[in-house]
């Protein structure tokens, strides 16, 4: 039956091949028989062996990764038009790769039986189809649209950058660079012989030869674990300390399939060689460095990108490349200080940016001056991965008659950005304390008002609301509206103590994250049941109690929690050992949550417990200890116990 | 025996009977095995006794599904009608678009509807519109459980006294809000295909926190 939602499917297919080289007619008919299938996140549309659905897909929102089972690679990532899942009926075969939405998606199944007469009938459709299956990518067209849409808009004075740049957007199916240059040993080389070679070629990893086929691999690692540790003696022969089997890979490795095979066999160098197996000769050797060039992960280019950019979209693929780079310093081990810098600074331009865009689309200039504010997580520097949007905005005071206008003209500006960072990425605060709701986009006298109303009336509530307030960051507009707001806010304070009591009793409230018996407390009910909520119950209390601590000597420039404790533990010597603790077990739990998002593709709050190594429990479980002496510090120091 | 106590006067039709009986069964509570249908109706006007409903939109919703062709779109002629209303839907007074009365209308959406669960944006609007139709058609009200999106969504939020909360959400401020194109805004059946998304959106929200049966979300 033609209906206004089967004319509305019809509308969007012809937008894409090979749909654009049907008649009306036959869109229609092919129309009419589609199902719409709503897609959560990370849930599979079909996995790898499973016999052909009667139906194949057309992405209509959202994106969807092919994944080969056996190998665990991401093989290609669908996005909005991509066809998937056609190849298979085709062929009559069952699906070869698991198809999974990667994030919640709205998906288009076209039944085959409607499909396969009109395609037929049609050459353009047949070539297409060929075409498609034969170059083994899901559409032949956009191999050349992809990454020059991207570069046009970017860098061409450097080619370096340029190419990097490019990169970015197609790396899941670029071949990786490799150095082809190999450095190789013979498996009776000596140990010392060995680290010589290495020495001298100034690289990390030797080759261990033997008929000129590989047959193991000398990493810095294996000279640590098994020379310097006197387990071998340096005389020792390299196919003793070696590791083998060697892990061979064709050259056509892509950097994405490169990624995974070194995550999935914790392994920092790979052996190509001419067919992949170990049976042929050595042609290159693939570093993790190498990929984290392949990738063009560099900040600074990465920075520029963002500044370029003219359209949202294009920030979101950007950001797509800062979760890489993220992935890239976590597995090299940089100083979460450092990681937490560079990662709230791209953050930072990014919302800058969406701004600007903002500000470009609106006709009206602003009527006067205003700061937009970051708060929480993104406040405090903290914020690594996606996750909810929290913000304020400040206008400068204007007359009475005109606030109503003001009003309106802020508002609206904000609902476009809060838009725009919700199509990038972050999610609306569930709480809607965003700069789009009127009650956080008031005047500075406004603001005011209410900051003192919290202060004065300190309840739950207020308390809760007022020390979002304490970890702002101005990310854009005029600052010295936002530095007016604290200078109140402190003397607001000063004026009445008793703030600090409620916002310590705060700083408390938050559960303790091991029970009784040292065991870990999980979450009892919902869809994290019997997940640990590594926010709520291990970062949060941190956070409050740095804020309290922070605050009762009146410094207001720093923000995040670490650095807090550092500057606690140089104002007060005797507690130096529990602040500094405090601050490396903030960065250590921030980066542990960070990277259970990236591993889960998800917030990082919620931590499955069988999922985790018996070290990484007791590391965890370390830093509890420091939680319960801060709490205890933070009930004495504001005498919250009554006896 | 069984409808001893039922107050079903014999004088009514075959069609009716035949869709209270389907009342009989029981509605599974796993969410992924209701059949929902979202529907959504333009009317000539806001008030419940003088306007008319003049078309009728819905879609079947099952384990998150929607097969267009179980699609259901009727025009409905009516003597009431209204210049201003029309700038909003669109639907002229004598179009081109075949249309039905509204008895046989009505009769056509019962067969459609079934016992399966409504959902609609602002919901009691439209089943009261459909209901005064029914009344004047001299048949009885609906039987069919229903959910409201506007008030679904409202469990997403997170509750604080202080925190600034909207009396009523539109469709457009939630189609925004869940990023969902407006294309087909103001025709019925576009109207429900947004609020089927809708719905399935409010759904996965609030999944994060609970596991979600058919109980929990008529709570």
């Amino acid at each position: 039956m033609k209906n206004t939602i089967s004319h509305r499917v019809a509308d969007f297919l012809k937008n894409f091949p090979p749909f654009n080289e049907l008649t009306n007619a036959e869109l229609e008919l092919i129309s009419e028989e589609i199902t719409i299938i709503y897609k959560e996140k990370e849930s599979i549309v079909f996995s790898g062996k499973e016999p052909g659905h009667s139906h194949f897909y057309v992405i209509h929102k959202g994106a969807v990764s092919l994944t080969k089972t056996e190998s665990n690679t991401i093989v290609d990532m669908c996005d909005e038009g991509d066809i998937f899942g056609l190849r298979p009926l085709m062929a009559n075969e069952n699906y070869e790769l698991e198809a999974k939405a990667h994030e919640e998606s709205i998906l288009y199944a076209i039944p085959f039986s409607v499909f396969k007469p009109v395609a037929l009938s049609n050459n353009a459709i047949g070539d297409f189809l060929i075409e498609s299956f034969a170059s083994n990518t899901r559409n032949p067209y956009s191999k050349n649209h992809r990454g020059k849409l991207f570069v046009d808009s970017n860098i061409n004075a450097n080619p370096d950058t340029k190419n990097s740049v490019s990169d970015l957007k197609l790396s899941d199916l670029q071949p990786v660079r490799y150095s082809k240059k190999i450095v190789s040993c013979d498996t009776t080389t000596s140990a010392k012989k060995a680290a010589e070679i290495m020495s001298e070629k100034k690289v990390g990893a030797i080759l261990v030869v033997h008929d000129k086929l590989p047959v193991g691999i000398i990493t810095d690692k294996d000279l640590r674990n098994k020379i310097v540790t006197g387990e071998y003696p340096i005389t020792a022969s390299a196919a003793s300390i070696m590791t083998a089997p060697i892990i061979t890979y064709p050259t056509t490795l892509t950097i994405t399939q490169a990624q995974m095979a070194m995550m999935k066999s914790n392994i920092s160098h790979l052996c190509l060689t001419e067919d992949g197996t170990v049976n042929t000769k050595a042609v290159g050797i693939l570093s993790k460095h190498d990929v984290m060039v392949a990738l063009g992960h560099n900040p600074a280019v990465l920075i520029k990108a963002i500044k370029r950019a003219k359209k949202t979209k294009q920030i979101k693929s950007i950001r797509k490349s800062v979760m890489h780079l993220l992935k890239g310093y976590l597995d090299q081990n940089i100083p979460m200080t450092l990681i937490s810098k560079i990662i709230s600074e791209l953050n930072d331009a990014c919302i800058k940016q969406i701004i600007e865009i903002s500000l470009s689309k609106i006709e009206e200039k602003p009527p006067v001056k205003f700061a937009w504010l970051s708060l929480g997580s993104q406040g405090r520097s903290e914020q690594m991965l996606h996750t909810d949007q929290d913000s304020a905005l400040i206008f400068e005071d204007v007359s009475e008659e005109d606030l109503p206008k003001t009003t309106h003209y802020f508002l609206n500006l904000a609902k476009a950005i809060t838009k725009r960072l919700n199509t990038i990425g972050y999610d609306y605060c569930p709480a809607e304390m965003m700069a789009s709701s009127p009650q956080w986009c008031l005047s500075l006298s406004e603001w005011k008002k209410t900051t003192s109303h919290w202060i004065i009336n300190p309840g739950i509530d207020e308390v809760l609301l007022a020390a979002i307030f304490f970890d702002y960051n101005a990310v854009y507009g005029d600052n010295t509206l936002s530095h007016k707001l604290s200078d109140h806010i402190f003397y607001t304070v000063k004026k009445y103590p008793i703030f600090f009591v409620h916002l310590a009793k705060g700083a408390l409230q938050n559960p303790s994250p091991t029970g009784f018996f040292r065991q870990f407390l999980v979450e009892q009910d919902g869809a994290h049941k019997d997940s640990f909520d590594v926010k709520n119950r291990a970062l949060r209390p941190l956070t409050d109690a740095a804020r309290v601590l922070i605050l009762s000597h009146s410094i207001k420039s720093i923000n995040n929690t670490a650095e807090r404790f550092e500057k606690l533990a140089e104002l007060e010597p005797n507690n130096k050992d529990v602040y500094l603790a405090c601050s490396y077990a903030s960065k250590a739990l921030l980066k542990f949550r960070t990277k259970q998002g990236l591993r889960h593709n998800d917030s990082g709050r919620f931590i499955n417990l069988k999922t985790l190594s018996k070290e990484e429990k007791i590391k965890l479980k370390r830093t509890f200890k420091t939680v319960k002496a801060i709490q205890d510090l933070v009930t004495l120091r504001f005498q919250l116990k009554t006896i | 025996m069984f409808n001893f106590f039922k107050k079903t006067p014999a004088d009514l039709p075959d069609y009716w009977k035949a869709y209270e009986k389907l009342f009989l069964q029981k509605t599974p509570d796993q969410l992924d095995e209701v059949r929902f249908v979202v529907l959504d109706t333009e009317t000539t006007g806001f008030d419940y006794e003088n306007d008319r409903v003049l078309c009728i939109g819905a879609i079947e919703l099952i384990n998150k599904n929607i097969p267009i062709k179980n699609g259901f779109e009727i025009y409905i002629h009516q003597e009431v009608y209204d210049k201003e209303t029309a700038k909003i839907h669109g639907i002229l007074k004598k179009g081109v678009i075949p249309r039905l009365t509204e008895l046989e209308a009505l009769k056509q959406f019962l067969a459609y509807l079934g016992n399966s669960i409504i959902i609609a944006h602002h919901a009691i609007f439209d089943i009261t519109m459909l209901n005064k139709a029914l009344e004047r058609n001299g048949l009885p009200k609906l039987k069919n459980r229903y959910l409201d999106t506007s008030t679904l969504y409202k469990k997403t939020i997170i509750k604080s006294n202080l925190l600034y909360k909207k009396e009523s959400y539109s469709l457009d401020d939630l189609a925004d809000n869940f990023s969902i194109s407006k294309k087909d805004r103001h025709t019925a059946m576009g109207d429900s295909y947004i609020t089927a998304i809708l719905f399935l959106k409010i759904v996965q929200k609030l999944k994060a926190k609970k596991e979600i049966t058919l109980k929990y979300l008529f709570k």
